[in-house]
């Protein structure tokens, strides 16, 4: 019998089977449903590696893991670095100095040097010329893709994911929650946040790179997949409801997608999602320790940037007794 | 402090609870101002943010449910009957929008939601323009605080209309007023203040700023600075100088 049980298998889950196995220490891993699918809130992410453009708003510490994480996905998976671009329409200048002001790791393109990352984009019909801010540094990855190239990962190593729905009185020894919204009830102050996003594919538009639309309504994110395939998110709601996109959120998302873009208007909407992130109430990933229990938690919009360093701490600590930055006094 | 439906605030600043980067720096920013009301949205959040919704609870002040994002009465007077349920309060601030560039308050739409929320017991906040007609209006059907707005919401412009603000402040000397929407600059909420309104209602300003905390810190003293330059009755601007020593007896070639 394994030593360690970890129970989720999303992106925090499948990060800390990998970041033990690394360790020599083999996991057993289950979750009620059994392999990564919409029933998890991995399922609907972005997949940008993004800690500069996300330190805008967020936490030192998020920005400091964040840049690890391209590499640490790189072990197992295709990571497209070709960097980000920040853009915004022509009355919402004011915007993107902001946005400049409280980022690092830019550098401002317009004219030939944005057509040459983004030749869609340069030249928006009937605006001058667009300016956006560059963030050579960061990365992007297709989430599902990367959650069943870890999966594989895990089980050239051995590690299976097992289809069991078990409370923490059911197994023994060592275990890993990280069940997201699941284990709410173990972990006071964690909500959820509603994100809803939308899948367009079209050929009329070709984007390398995810790119921000800054809006001071209706912000946006835009995520190449490949062959046409576009991801748009995200809305952010303070609401635990989950249920299907509202018509309200598909009309600001392909609003301000069309604005960008207006081929975008032509384009098949192939998918919707919504989900709950779970977040703490400063918004950074946390490993919170009960006991025999550790809860990898609270990755808000952070999963795929901040899993892989959560991972890390946990499996370092059963293998070391140390605790990292990210351990929360309980 | 003039009283809010018999509330009697410790500061005059109100601070709003979107946009900011996280809870807890949303908390930070109350901490640091002092703020003795916080205004939260139900409209998008319907029937799932019971979480947010204790985290505005747990800030210890008092809270006023708004009906941001509505665009007719109809839609306002049932937000405001669902954040009675969940807030336990009769305070409302009614907010009907006209027109989705500005966001300008629809004078009539507000009107009719305040008459029907008054009958049902509300203690409504109308946010309105600076409209002296419709101010007598929404007091006849019952307010008994006013919220003219600064400029558009989430502008920053500041107090766009000087003239119309003090002008609406004169003619309803009893009736407690909030300044609310537009305000920029710590500047502004003390400019408001000084020509004596109540308290001020912000939330962009501050939950945007790259310092939330030190911003709503700057708010809050802005805003007293105000009450207490408002209480120390200013002097009148003059178009001539006035030496403040006497120039009398000094040698003058």
């Amino acid at each position: 019998m394994a030593d360690v049980t970890i129970i989720g298998a999303g992106v925090a889950g499948l990060w800390a089977a990998y970041a033990l196995s690394k360790r020599g220490i083999t996991p057993r891993l289950i979750d009620r449903v059994g392999a990564p699918a919409a029933h998890g809130c991995s399922w609907w992410a972005g997949g940008m590696l993004a800690p500069f453009c996300e330190g805008a708003t967020s936490e030192p510490a998020v920005i400091a893991h964040g840049q690890r994480a391209a590499s640490d996905w790189a072990e197992v998976t295709q990571v497209q670095h070709k960097g980000s671009l920040v853009v915004t329409l022509a009355r919402d200048r004011a915007e993107m100095d902001r946005f400049a002001r409280r980022t690092e790791g830019h550098s401002r393109v317009t004219g030939d040097a944005l057509s040459a990352l983004e030749p869609d984009l340069a030249h928006p019909a009937g605006q001058p010329g667009r300016e956006a801010l560059y963030f050579e540094t960061e990365a992007h990855l297709t989430p599902r893709r990367a959650l069943a190239d870890l999966q594989a990962a895990l089980a050239e190593r051995g590690i299976v994911i097992e289809q069991a729905e078990l409370h923490h009185d059911d197994i023994q020894g060592q275990i890993i929650d990280c069940r997201g919204m699941a284990a709410a009830p173990h972990l006071p102050g964690l909500r959820g946040v509603r994100g809803e996003m939308v899948m367009l594919r079209t050929s009329e538009v070709t984007l390398s790179r995810p790119v921000r639309l800054l809006h001071p309504r209706h912000p946006l994110y835009i995520v190449p997949r490949g062959d046409g395939v576009f991801m748009l998110g995200a809305t952010q709601i303070e609401s635990e409801q989950r249920g299907p996109i509202t018509a309200r959120a598909l009309l600001e998302l392909l609003s301000a997608a069309y604005a960008l873009h207006p081929a975008f208007a032509e384009a098949e909407v192939i998918e919707t999602g919504a989900d709950l992130r779970p977040a703490f109430a400063d918004h950074v990933p946390r490993v919170v320790q009960q006991g025999r229990v550790l809860h990898l938690n609270g990755l808000f919009r952070h999963g795929y940037l901040m899993a892989p360093a959560l991972a890390h701490q946990a499996a370092y600590f059963l293998d070391t007794g140390t605790k990292g930055d990210l351990f929360h006094a309980d | 402090m003039r009283d809010f439906y018999g509330v009697t605030l410790d500061s005059p600043l109100m601070l709003g609870t979107a946009q900011y980067p996280s809870p807890a720096v949303m908390e930070a920013a109350f901490r640091a101002s002092g703020a003795s009301v916080a205004t939260v949205s139900l409209r998008r959040e319907t029937g799932g943010g019971q979480a947010f919704w204790q985290m505005i609870k747990g800030l210890g002040v008092h809270v006023l449910p708004n009906t941001a994002g509505c665009y007719s009465a109809r839609e306002a007077i049932t937000t405001a009957r669902m954040a009675r349920e969940v807030f336990e309060t009769n305070w409302i601030k009614l907010e009907v929008i006209g027109h989705a560039d500005t966001l300008q308050p629809d004078p009539f739409g507000t009107l009719e939601a305040a008459e029907i929320l008054t009958a049902e017991g509300f203690e409504v906040f109308p946010y309105m323009t600076e409209d002296q007609v419709l101010a007598q209006r929404l007091v006849d059907a019952g307010c008994r605080v006013l919220m003219p707005w600064g400029s558009p919401i989430g502008s920053g412009l500041g107090l766009n209309n000087r003239y119309g603000l003090k002008t609406l402040r004169a003619a309803f000397p009893d009736i407690p007023m909030v300044v609310d929407a537009g305000l920029g600059l710590p500047s502004h909420a003390a400019d408001a203040m000084e020509m004596g309104f109540d308290a001020v209602l912000l939330n962009t300003a501050v939950a945007q700023a790259g310092d939330p905390a030190a911003m709503a810190e700057a708010f809050g003293l802005a805003a007293r600075a105000g009450v207490l330059a408002a209480k120390a009755d200013p002097m009148a601007p003059r178009d001539m100088a006035v030496p403040s020593t006497p120039v009398i007896g000094k040698a003058w070639l």
